[in-house]
């Protein structure tokens, strides 16, 4: 489902299509809202600034009242409905924005560097590790980036701008272009 | 270059992640004020040379308006905190002073 952008240069870049992606709303203190991630999808509320994985979920903290759950595209229904049976008639809204967003893939030792070649982000291994998430700018844009494991990146960008995205990720790995500025790659 | 930490996700913020929102603690004069306040409020602005106290919101992040104080001379950054107070937090005030001595927030209201 994912078409492949890039393999030679710094990193392989791919677009990841068909996955989910649900927005959840609400005071992310709360017990409550702790508790309605746990129950309708085993995942932990992530702290500011990073994300978590259970298999093919995953929930990244987006703002003080909102995470982002990635789930697998034909999982949506049945998560949705899952967790608004959690929510009840509290406070929490959950949206399928799985067509709000586009989503890509970096992998290769080279990937940190292709992601802090366009961002003002410090991606030093120390600063970025497995685990991290973070809200930024790519360019011109806005996006948002995490690292799942080591030597791999997703990101997300709204799908209007997928195709500046796409080129900005491709040209910033163009073979030949590495400066090795972090020891791991380049 | 200007880096702000936000308050509400601790990102160390650069500039171009963040949209500026001009002067904090500002006092709204709407409907019924004076001519003079309500033009006090639209348009007059201290815009300092020294110690200001400033808007912000982490518009390419979590997306929050925060507080900052900041030298507009020296470029020292006092610190950043919540948006949801009406005066900065006396930690912040500290620091400006130990800079700057004899610093008075009240009296530059
Ligand atoms: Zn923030």
């Amino acid at each position: 489902m994912s078409e492949l952008l890039c393999t030679e240069g710094l990193a392989r870049i791919e677009t990841v299509s068909g996955r989910g992606m649900i927005t959840l709303k609400g005071e992310l203190e709360s017990r409550r809202f702790r508790n309605v991630l746990a129950k309708a999808l085993d995942l932990p509320l992530p702290g500011p600034l990073s994300c978590a994985f259970n298999g093919a979920r995953g929930v990244g903290w987006m703002a003080p009242d909102e995470v982002l759950i990635l789930v697998p595209g034909e999982e949506v229904p049945e998560a949705l409905a899952r967790l608004r049976n959690k929510i009840g008639d509290h406070h929490i809204t959950a949206v399928d924005v799985s067509d709000a967003r586009a989503q890509f893939r970096l992998t290769g030792p080279g990937a940190r560097e292709v992601l802090a070649k366009l961002s003002p982000v410090d991606f030093a291994p120390a600063r970025f590790a497995p685990g991290t998430f973070r809200r930024t700018r790519l360019a011109q844009v806005p996006v948002a980036v995490w690292q799942k494991e080591e030597d791999v990146f997703g990101l997300v960008c709204f799908r209007s701008v997928a195709d500046y995205v796409a080129g900005l990720l491709v040209n910033a790995a163009a073979p030949g272009s590495g400066v090795g500025y972090f020891a791991s790659g380049g | 270059m200007l880096r702000l930490t936000c308050p509400y996700c601790g990102a160390a913020a650069d500039e171009t992640e963040l949209t500026p929102g001009g002067e904090a603690h500002l006092t709204r004069h709407g409907p019924g004020s004076s001519d003079e306040a309500f033009e006090g409020y639209l348009f007059l602005r201290k815009n300092p040379y020294g110690v200001h106290f400033e808007r912000w919101r982490h518009a390419h992040g979590c997306g929050k308006w925060f507080h900052a104080a900041r030298d507009t001379r020296s470029l020292q950054v006092f610190g950043t905190y919540s948006a949801q107070v009406t005066r900065p937090p006396q930690d912040i005030i500290d620091r400006i002073a130990a800079t700057h001595p004899g610093f008075d927030w009240e009296a530059g209201q």
